[in-house]
This record gives structure tokens, sequence and C-alpha cells, in this order.
């Protein structure tokens, strides 16, 4: 459940950012003053290790499909919180750089929802308090599986918020919910079984690993965590839902306010008069009673703000621009095609 | 030089779950000696290594490096002195490319990095790698591997050599020039290996562990030409001795 | 080839070790750069397309001109497109509404913000992929470090780079064990715990010796990172080009005005 960048406003990504990277800040601080020396070697192969576990898959019988461990979970149960945390980003980031899976933009989103909820939610919250000091083994089962499914659903939920507040989707709040949280639910299920099985081996074969968590035994306090990320939340949610809501395109706004001009827009504006004028002339589309200027005001009215700003932008949508953008592509492959012509790579430090 | 000299009194240790690995082990291994750690599996001798750099501590006797008594406080004298080539040379390379990894012990040391610098150049040069400088550790060859791992040691210029199986995964060719590069070292050494042909070549002196004890010592020679005390301690005497010719290359 | 590449991670490795004038770029420079573009480009509302056409230019200059095989990437941002894709289909069914027209064929705003999607999703994919194919994940890491970063997580994106490699092996390896004795049946979840579990029991270990490696050589539980800084005026240059062209294009619909260039004797 990936976030990408392509469904994602500047304004959520970049509160985003902020939340995760505050986060990544403060578990770096809390882990530099570890006492664990072998953190650092530790955390980095425990991360290759959920990256690797991937690749292989169990069978979930009768369904046909397969599962495999989310990794949050147990790195919580194996490093404590705060390691856990900044492993799950690393795992993510990584996974935004090699794999563009998620997006650079859409990265704090996806630490957020993929790391915070099992590090700081599920598992502290959630499987310690089920399992008790007791490791009794139905009892682990049914904590892990909760706990998977509560931070699975916390984090689809945030899924769903950030495209919602990002209105780039069309898909509504509530349709949306219903479609990420039943898969989310199932999935949560398969990850929460994964990982039991896996405390249950590890629990046999190697006891110590997971007594060695910090924080089991409360060692950890959240409240200044949350509290610290509910101020950040605020204010930057705040400040850029404001700058959202009254000014529905931001940087146009801000270019507006730089320049000193009202009407940045004025070729699109200017284009537009014309492609009614070009439609009068060559009726290009009789059939469809296309008016431009009627379907922008039935737009505006039943649109979110940010639609308003829609027609003057959408010239994309102009004859001249549809040319234009084709020309573009063309003139950006031909570029593409004569900047390869130059001489040949080298290859640094090798030779 | 006393710097270089090496001395294990009474060494016992267990480990946390109760296996007692080292049972009193004693020897001294002087200035520029190169001695071989010969045994079979879970004699001791990974263990008896990890306590010269103080990476473990005793439950029982003492490590000596030069005048200076192993402790938690003096380790990292200790690893200054004492250079340590691990068996996986994939557990050794940890950083990003072979440059960096050879400047992590240096960096670590607080030298300025035109020093770094240098370093990283000479110790490359010495094992041959110089062209692998910018090379990710992962893309190399075992032979290459275990080049670069040695070299990142050497680059902390310790007075002693402690290697742990340096032979094991090499093909014939990478094992030759392994062997060439440790008979050029003028260190001290101590050679923790199966390799027994190589400690003909390269060990004067052999102690033999059995179950945590030095159950024999003495010229490599002499030891690895015993047929009964090799076949009492899991081990075999090497080709090179079995056809009577005694003499080293 | 070793299996490790199951991750395809060693080719972008490689590609950010050529010699080219973008990888001679600071990877700062080049990171910032990158942002930027994906910020301005996520900034255009949602029924843009033609005014973004203009975009394309910096992930293509950056792949020609580092060389980066299209074919290579062009599949990366396929396996990526799903996501966006799966949500991004549901426009054209929401918002059904005509808002242009291209020939007699009405385009509906659904249609239009969906296309938007995907190429936005093109763009900032392309870009992404291109900086790290023209970077390398080394001066990425040193980058991010320069960048404010906190050292213990640029340390930890750099220690599970270099242990992916050696981790996915020893699961490939096992997985094809299981796989061989197992005569193609799936796994069922108590092989696939033991499986699992032993993974990470000798992981752990790896990371232990990793640590005892660490320490002989002097660690004491910060990993200094040797970079030498060599951020000069044509990083600056480039940032400052690529910002102006982000700009203009943001502000001015350049697609459009090349379109009425060529369109204009037409009309
Ligand atoms: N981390 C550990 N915890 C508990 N016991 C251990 C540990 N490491 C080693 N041992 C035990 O200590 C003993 C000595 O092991 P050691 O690794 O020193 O042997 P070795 O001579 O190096 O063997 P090999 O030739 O196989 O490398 C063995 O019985 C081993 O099982
Ligand atoms: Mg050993």
């Amino acid at each position: 459940m990936h976030m990408a960048d392509a469904l994602i406003s500047p304004a959520v990504g970049g509160t985003m950012w902020v939340v995760s990277g505050g986060l990544i800040a403060y578990c770096a601080n809390k882990v530099k003053k570890s006492v664990r020396d072998n953190l650092v070697p530790m955390m980095g192969i425990l991360g290759a290790f959920i990256f690797a576990s991937q690749m292989i898959n169990f069978s979930i019988p009768g369904t046909g499909s397969s599962g495999h461990l989310g990794g949050g979970l147990i790195l919580t149960a194996l490093l404590g919180p705060y390691a856990a945390f900044l492993v799950m980003a690393s795992v993510l980031t990584v996974q935004a750089f090699f794999f563009a899976d998620g997006g650079l933009l859409a990265l704090g989103c996806n630490i957020f929802n993929l790391g915070f909820f099992p590090a700081f939610v599920a598992y502290p919250l959630i499987y310690r308090v089920m399992v008790g000091e007791r490791r009794g083994a139905p009892r682990a089962w049914a904590a892990a599986i909760v706990a998977a499914v509560a931070g699975l659903q916390l984090g689809a939920l945030s899924v769903v918020l950030e495209t919602r507040a990002s209105g780039i989707s069309d898909l509504p709040f509530g349709t949306f919910a219903l479609l990420m949280l039943p898969i989310h639910l199932a999935i949560g299920v398969v990850e929460g079984l994964a990982t039991a099985a896996v405390v249950a081996f590890v629990a046999k074969a190697r006891p110590e690993a997971l007594a060695a968590a910090p924080g089991r035994t409360g060692g950890v306090s959240f409240r200044p965590v949350l509290v610290k990320l509910a101020i950040a939340t605020l204010v930057v949610g705040g400040v850029a839902s404001w700058f959202a809501s009254t000014h529905p395109d931001g940087l146009e706004w801000a270019i507006a306010k730089v320049t000193g001009k009202e009407e940045v827009t004025s070729p699109e504006a200017g284009v537009h008069k014309s492609l009614a004028g070009i439609q009068a002339k060559t009726a290009l589309l009789p059939d469809y009673g296309f008016k431009p200027s009627e379907g922008e005001a039935t737009r505006a009215e039943g649109e979110a703000p940010a639609a308003e700003a829609w027609p003057a932008v959408s010239a994309g949508t102009s004859v001249s621009g549809v040319v234009g953008g084709m020309m573009t592509l063309a003139l950006a492959c031909i570029i593409g095609i004569l900047l390869r012509l130059r001489p040949g790579p080298r290859c640094c430090g090798q030779e | 030089m006393s710097h270089h000299v090496v001395e294990v009194r009474d060494l016992s240790f267990a480990y946390p779950d109760g296996t007692e690995a080292l049972k009193g082990v004693s020897f001294r291994i002087e200035h520029g000696g190169s001695v071989a750690l010969i045994g079979g599996n879970g004699a001791g001798k990974s263990t008896l290594l990890l306590h010269l750099n103080g990476y473990l501590a005793a439950t029982r006797g003492e490590v000596r490096i030069g005048d200076t008594i192993v402790t938690r406080e003096t380790a990292a004298l200790a690893r200054r002195a004492v250079g340590m080539v691990f068996q996986d040379p994939d557990d050794q390379l940890f950083m990003p490319t072979v440059a960096e990894d050879v400047a992590f012990g240096p960096l670590n040391a607080g030298l300025p990095a035109d020093q770094v610098e240098s370093r990283i150049a000479s110790a490359l040069d010495r094992v041959g790698m110089a062209h692998l400088r910018e090379r990710p550790p992962y893309r190399l060859s075992a032979g290459e591997k275990r080049a670069v791992a040695i070299a990142s040691v050497l680059a902390m210029s310790p007075d002693i050599l402690v290697m742990d199986e340096p032979s094991s995964n090499l093909d014939p060719r990478a094992r030759r020039r392994l062997i060439r590069h440790l008979l050029s070292f003028e260190h001290t050494k101590i050679i923790a290996t199966h390799d027994l042909e190589l400690v003909v070549e390269v060990c004067r002196h052999a102690l033999v562990m059995d179950d945590g004890r030095i159950v024999a010592r003495g010229p490599a020679v002499e030891i690895l030409a015993d047929e009964n005390l090799m076949l009492a301690h899991g081990l075999e005497r090497p080709h090179s001795l079995r056809h009577a010719h005694p003499s080293r290359p | 080839m070793k299996v490790s590449d199951s991750f395809d991670i060693g080719e972008m490795d490689d590609l950010g070790r050529l010699d080219t004038p973008v990888h001679r770029l600071d990877a700062r420079a080049k990171a910032v750069a990158t942002l930027v573009f994906i910020g301005v480009v996520m900034s255009f509302p949602r029924y843009a397309i033609s005014s973004l056409t203009p975009f394309i230019l910096y992930p293509v200059a950056l792949v020609s001109l580092g060389r980066i095989p299209m074919r290579y990437l062009a599949r990366k941002i396929l396996i990526a497109a799903p996501f966006a894709l799966l949500i991004g289909v549901f426009n054209p069914l929401l918002d059904r509404e005509p808002v242009t027209a291209i020939g007699s064929v009405a385009i509906s705003g659904g249609w239009l913000s969906f296309g938007s999607i995907m190429f936005r999703f093109l763009l900032t994919v392309g870009a992404a992929l291109a900086l790290v194919a023209c970077t390398g994940m080394n001066r990425l890491g040193a980058a991010l470090e320069r960048l404010g970063v906190p050292r213990v997580f640029v340390v930890q994106l750099l220690f599970l780079h270099r242990y992916l490699f050696v981790v996915s092996d020893q699961a490939a390896k096992m997985k094809r064990s299981a796989v061989m004795r197992s005569s193609g049946r799936p796994l069922r979840l108590s092989v696939y715990a033991s499986m699992i579990g032993h993974l990470l029991i000798r992981s752990m270990d790896r990371a232990e010796r990793v640590y005892r490696a660490m320490v002989a050589r002097g660690f004491d539980g910060e990993v200094r990172i040797l970079r030498p800084s060599s951020f000069g005026w044509p990083d600056t240059l480039f940032v400052a080009a690529c910002i102006l062209f982000f700009v203009s294009a943001r502000v001015w619909n350049l697609a459009d005005g090349f379109g009425r260039l060529l369109t204009g004797g037409v009309l």
C-alpha cells in the first residue's frame, strides 16, 4: 500500500515529510544514545533481512494466494520502537530510490503509514499489552494478528486520508475507505500469522533476541513523541491547508505575490478566449454542445475550491495545447537522442 | 620493541550460555614471531583470538599485549596494536566502497584526512588491490575480498596481525597470493587455520588446541609431522610433510 | 551473475558508477533539483497534461546525458505503476463530465485527470529513478547527510544497502533448496516460519560478527564517513538553471505557447 507521488499534493506530501523527518530525527537521537553498541550493524542487516524475507512467500490454505512478513512488528519486537522505526524508514527509502515504490514526495507518507503505526502503536500498545509478561502460545498468536491488523488498518486509513486531502483522485472518502480497509484486514491477518510464527520460532531458538528489545517493560515514553508529533502535524498541516484553501493554487499565488502580477496565467486566459473562437470557426464539436464557459461555471459550483483554478490553467485541453504537448514530447525525444550522440562513457576508478 | 609481544596466561572463558570454550590457555609469542593456531572445529581458536583485542573478556587469567594487560579500559589500545582479519570478509567489509572500508580504522583513530588518504593508498598497494578503490565490496571476488580485508587491517598499521582462517574459500591462485602477502609481512603473526599446508609455508611455530586447551606446541614442521599427535586431535599430517622432505621452501 | 540480483540493485549501482557529466555533478545538486522538480510537477492543477509536457525534458536530459539505458528505466517504471493506476483509474468512472474534446471525441474530466495522474507518475518516478541511477547509493547517502539528514539514518541506509546483497543471496539459496525439496508445492506456514526464522537468526549472527569486525577497527559508536566535498560552480549553475526552468514552465504554459507558434499559421 505504498502511496504514489502521482496521487499526492505537495502540501500533503510536504506535511508528511516534515512529520516523518521529525520522527526520524527523534528516533536517530534516541538510537544514538542507546547503550546497545551493536545496534548499527544489527539495524542495517535486519533492514536487509526484511527486504530479503519478502522474496519468500507462504501459501494461504484454500485461497490460492500467498503472504509474507510485513516487517514493522517483528522489527519492533527485536529492536524496540525507535530503531525499528528507523529500519522501516530505511527500507521504504531504499524501495523508493531503487524500485520507485511509492516515490520521493510520497516517502514521508509511506514512512509514517508503514513505520509509525507498527512501531509506536501496534506493538507497544496492542501486542505488548495483550501478551503481557507471559508468552503463552495462543495469546501471542492472537496478539500478533490483532496488532498487525490494527497497524495496517491505521496505515490504510492514513492512506485514504492523505489521498483525499490531496484531491487528485476522485474517489470519495467512503468508497476509498471501503476499498482499502477490507483488503488490509485480510493482509493484516496474514501478516499477523507470519509474524507470530516467526516470533514463535525465534522465541524457541534464540529467546534472548526477543528479550533484548528495549522498552519491553515500559521503558519507552510515548507521550513526548505523540505530543511533538501532534504539534508538528497541526502546525504544518494547518499552514498547508490554510494556504491551500485560501490560495487553491499555492505556487501560482506565491508567484503572483512575488512578481506583483495579479494574472500570472494570462497566456492561458487569452488562449481560452481564442479557443471559443476556434470552435466557433471550425465547429469541430457540434454534437457534444461543448461550451467551455458553461461547463466551467457548473464545475465551479459543484466542486471544491481547488477546481476553481481549473479554467485558468486548462489550456492543456486546447488544440494548441494538444499540439504543443505532442510537439514538446517529440522535441524532448530528439533532445534525448542528440544528447546520447556524444562520445561514449568512461568507467571511473576501475581501470 | 616489547610492544609486539603477546602473552596469554591461564586464560579461561565461558560463553553466557555456559559453554566453556577456553580452559586455562597460556603461551607467549615474541616480536616478529609467526604462530599457527590449529585444532578441530570447536576447539576454541576463534574464541581465543577474540580475547587478544579485548572483544571478549576473560573469566580467569589475562592477556598482555606488550606491556599492557588487556582490560575493558585498555581495549582501545589493544585494538590499535592488534589487527584482526576475520573469517568471512563479508563481515569485515561493511562500508559502501573499498576505499571507505580501508579508511574506517584510520578515521576512528582520529587521523587527519591527508594521512587517511595515504594510509588507504599504501595499504591497498601492499595487497595489490589499488585498482579496486572505488568498487563496492559486494562486487569483488572472494580472493579480492580477502585481500581488501587484509588491507583494511593493515591501514591501521598494527604491530600484530591476527587472522582467523584466512585461506577459506580461496581458489589456488588467490591462496598462493595470500601466502605471498603473509610472507612479506614483518608483523608478529597469529593465524588460526585448518589449512595446514599454509602453516608449513608461513608459520615458524604452531599451537595445537583441543577442547579449550593447548595440547601441543613447538616448531610448526615438527608438530605437523607428528602423525599421532595430529590424528589424536582431529587433524592430519599435511601432504608436503608426508614424503620425507621436512625442509621448508 | 549472482542470485543477489533478484533485486536488481546491482545494476542501478553499476549505472551509478559511470562517469558522465551528470554523474560528476554533486549529488546534493541533483537531489535538490529533483525534489524541486517533483514538488513543482505535483503542484499543477488536476487536469493539467500538456502544460506538464515540458517537464519531461528534465528526466530525459538526466537519462540521456547520464547514459542510462531507456529500456531498463522503462521496465522499472512499469513495474512501479500498479498503485497509481489502481487509484487513478477510478477518476474516469467518477468524473464523467466532458470538459474538452479532441476532434469529435469528447473527453471527460475523469479521463483528463487520469491522464494527468499517469503522466505525473511517469515524470516523478522517471526523475527519481534517473537521480539514483546517475548518482549511486553512496554519493546519495553522503549528499543526504550534507543536507541535514541524521547520520544514524544515513549509516542505516548504507548498511542496509550493503547487506541487501548478502542477505538476499542467502534468502535466494534457501528458497531454491526449499523449492527443490517441495516438488513445486507452495510453502506451508510452519515451513515458512522456520525458513524465515533461520534467515533471521543468521542475519542477527552476521550482525554480531560485523559488529565484532567494527570493534576490532576502533568503532566507538559513531561511523565516520570520508567524503571530499565538491560543490562547485557547475553544481550551482545546474541547480539554478533547473529551478529557473521549472518555475518558468510552471508560470507559463510553454507547450501551449509552442503549439500556438506551430498552429498559428492555421488559425
Ligand atoms: N556465541 C557463542 N555462544 C556460545 N557458545 C559458543 C559461541 N561461540 C562459540 N561457542 C562455543 O565455543 C566453543 C569454541 O568455539 P570456537 O568458535 O572458538 O571454535 P573454533 O576453534 O574457532 O572452531 P572452528 O574451527 O569451527 O572455527 C565451541 O564449543 C562453540 O560451540
Ligand atoms: Mg573459528
